[in-house]
């Protein structure tokens, strides 16, 4: 059989086109000028250039968990891969499939210390799922189509493949992607129907059940959120999502009882305390969200349904773990639900739900708005009444006003919130949103930023410029690291380290200086007008909204403290001081 | 407070693809998450398929154990992990090649002990042996301590290689 025969260039962009890419984040340099070549020839894939290339990987996450797709990032070798790591961490860490193509020194160079050589297989091996160097032509393609399937198989992550330049200079035969079949990596995805049976056995004898899911729903697809609510729905369980899971299930349902963790709502951590059957859904534990391990929902019993074994029993044992895809879990356990006929018990479910709504009457989330300063609360509020009805996606960066982002925007379809959950990024949001606007030309889509993380990432404003990406960028201003801020005021005495925001920029001024549009609000009465106007113009957006210096960010359970001693706002701070262990942890 | 769990020792057999990396993967995992290798060794099993297969002993809480196994499996190159200590009856063994520096009394002495542990001499001169002992790690460590007091000079290990008892493979 006569098999093609490519440079290794040629064969890169031939691959790619095969696995359906439509898009590429990348930035030039000397090991990866080939492939630019290529690139140059062709009109099938479009070539996003960012302005770094820590931004590059975060657009590729962007563009993946917006579409399902792998995201595809192309640097060059050296600084070009080091300066990807940080994105590569960070899909890591929240499961996003990316394919990250470094260049390399030509296979004879490499351990001399040569110009621009990284170690870059060495250096990315702890965060990335998996990572190739490249080191014979015939096995260019292969190892292409191969980490395509790694990285979305299974629990995703993202792939480097390391390139030398001799390699993407030299010939080699071209394999096709259905001749690519992976030696040893097959993860289960239909669960243990005899565990399935067991679940459902624990579920139906429930008298204070709690369905905890996160973003392993959202990975799943589109199909497994339409599963959780239908199993919500026949069961009138309650549902709380993490972080990562928002929009798996719809946040303007009844049912929804708002985000679970350190600053999730108070109902949803009392459920999750007070609980007796809790399913936890593709999510995995995360110390943001179990508190004190030792005080975790210390009567309930736990079935766990993770595609990752290595999720099980890490941080919480359980009593039932359903290894597999959630889809295909939750369409066995609906089956499985209505073969056996499974009831509730309805009375101790009604209980159970007046509980709820007791908590609930709490209002957790309450604030008091004045007539002159902005509360950040507040302007998220109108954010999100102001955006509904239309193709809303959100992204953000870290801090308060990720966390305020959280709790008061609504997400009733999945992979339309974008944030940094694992490791926390400061700068993600910018370029992730421009990740989602090249997937979605005509959606609204808006980075939430603080002051301070927009800096991280800034320069990637001229790259939404160049591609006429209309992304709006809303600016919480306190002039404040605002969790910094936060946690210096609740465990340190008030003393306020390095988390100042000292010669800030005219955010307004900054963005015209990129050519872009910038607004500012710092009443009150102009919050609106403001956030019409960004949602009109059709071109990228800076928002300076001025908001309170001062306000925190609650409900909060401080570390080290379990779910049913969170702190309901300021006048809760002063009673309950912090333990010595919890001031270690982060 | 979290119940003291006691520490255990698990031996790993690990059936892995013999490609640049795959080592510096399972020890980085171990580093990485904080795990012990108390004794590892890799070589290549099966030529036509290109697998390698790794022998861990580790120690852990069970919690952990269970984590270790978990975390070896996700690795993309791992086909098989084993857990043999918990999986039924197994055997290992080691290797040391131990050189015993003496004269006089002390190295006939080494000798009778080395016949009684069924070391073998591998090298010899006036002043020195070299033994080659293979048992299970427990008969290395005696060995060792005895040749301690009479010119013990110099111990090389293999760490250990462990298998399955019975006919079925790993």
């Amino acid at each position: 059989m006569a098999q093609e025969t490519l440079t290794g260039a040629e064969m890169v962009l031939k691959a790619l086109t095969d696995q359906g890419v439509e898009v590429i984040f990348g930035y030039p340099g000397g090991a990866v000028l080939p492939i630019y070549d290529e690139i140059f020839k062709q009109n099938k894939i479009r070539h996003i250039l960012v302005r770094h290339e820590q931004a590059a990987v975060h657009a590729a996450e962007g563009y993946a968990r917006s579409t399902g797709k792998v995201g595809v990032v192309l640097v060059t070798s050296g600084p070009g891969a080091t300066n990807a790591v940080t994105g590569l961490l960070d899909a890591m860490m929240d499961s996003i499939p990316v394919v990250c193509l470094t260049g390399q020194v030509p296979t004879h160079l490499i351990g001399n210390d040569a110009f621009q050589e990284a170690d870059t297989t060495g250096i990315t091996r702890p965060c990335t799922k998996h990572n190739y160097l490249v080191k014979d032509g015939n096995a260019l393609a292969r190892t292409i189509h191969e980490a395509f399937y790694v990285a979305q198989t299974g629990r995703p992550g993202p792939v480097v493949i390391d390139l030398p330049k001799d390699i993407l200079m030299g010939k080699g035969s071209y394999e096709g992607p259905s001749k690519v079949q992976h030696k040893s990596y097959r993860p289960q995805i239909k669960g243990d129907l005899n565990r399935i049976e067991e679940a459902v056995e624990m579920l139906s004898k429930a008298r204070k059940p709690l369905l905890y899911c996160g973003g392993g729903v959202i990975n799943s697809g589109p199909a497994a959120s339409q599963l959780l609510t239908q199993f919500a729905k026949m069961t009138n369980f309650p549902v709380t999502l993490t972080l990562m899971g928002l929009g798996a299930f719809p946040g303007s349902d009844p049912q929804f009882l708002g985000m679970v963790g350190m600053h999730g709502t108070y109902e949803a951590n009392w459920a999750m305390h007070d609980c007796d059957v809790m399913v936890c859904i593709g999510a995995r534990f995360d110390d943001r969200v179990t508190g004190r391990l030792n005080a975790f929902a210390p009567n309930s019993k736990k079935i766990h349904i993770d595609i990752d074994p290595s999720s099980v029993n890490k941080n919480v044992q359980v009593d039932c773990a359903i290894i597999g895809d959630v889809g295909h879990v939750l369409e066995d356990m609906i089956k499985v639900w209505k073969s056996r006929q499974a009831n509730v018990d309805a009375a101790a479910l009604d209980a159970w739900w007046k509980q709820i709504g007791e908590w609930r009457a709490r209002d957790c989330l309450r604030y008091q708005q004045g007539d002159q300063i902005i509360k950040p609360q507040y302007a998220l509020q109108r954010l999100n009444e102001l955006t509904k009805g239309r193709e809303t996606y959100f992204s953000t960066e870290v801090g308060q006003h990720q966390m305020w982002a959280a709790q008061f925007l609504t997400f009733d379809k999945p992979n339309r919130w974008l944030t940094s959950g694992g490791l926390g990024t400061m700068g993600y949001g910018l370029p992730a949103a421009m990740g989602v606007q090249v997937a979605h030309p005509d959606a609204l889509v808006i980075d939430v930023a603080g002051e301070a993380s927009i800096m991280m990432n800034i320069q990637e404003m001229s790259t939404l410029m160049q591609y006429r990406l209309p992304v709006k960028v809303f600016i919480l201003n306190n002039r404040y690291m605002g969790m910094v801020r936060q946690w210096q005021e609740l465990l340190h005495g008030g003393r306020y380290s390095e988390s100042y925001s000292e010669s800030l920029p005219d955010f307004v001024k900054l963005a015209e200086a990129f050519g872009a549009v910038g607004l500012r609000a710092d009443k009150v009465s102009e919050v609106d007008d403001v956030i019409k106007e960004m949602i009109e113009v059709n071109r990228p957006v800076i928002v300076d909204c001025a908001v309170d210096q001062t306000e925190n960010c609650f409900p909060m359970i401080p570390s080290g403290a379990a779910h049913n001693e969170m702190l309901l706002g300021p006048a809760d701070q002063v009673a309950k001081p912090i333990s010595e262990d919890g001031m270690v942890l982060v | 407070m979290m119940q003291k769990e006691e520490i255990v020792r698990h031996t790993f057999s690990v059936l892995v693809n013999n490609e640049a990396g795959v080592l510096a993967r399972v020890i980085g995992l171990f580093s990485g998450r904080g795990y012990n290798i108390d004794s590892l060794t890799v070589a290549e099993v099966d030529v036509h398929e290109k697998l390698s297969r790794i022998t861990i002993v580790t120690s852990g809480t069970p919690m952990i154990i269970e984590q270790i196994k978990a975390q070896l499996g996700r690795l993309v190159p791992v086909h098989k992990v084993r857990d043999l200590t918990v999986e039924g009856p197994h055997v290992s063994r080691e290797l040391a090649l131990v050189k015993v520096v003496g004269s006089g009394e002390k190295r006939v002495e080494s000798l009778r002990i080395a016949d009684i542990f069924r070391a073998r001499v591998v090298d010899s001169t006036n002043e020195s042996f070299v033994f080659e002992i293979v048992g299970a790690t427990e008969k290395l460590d005696a060995f060792i301590n005895l040749m301690e007091p009479l010119g013990l000079a110099d111990v090389s290990r293999t760490g250990v290689a462990a298998i399955a008892r019975g006919p079925k493979p790993l």
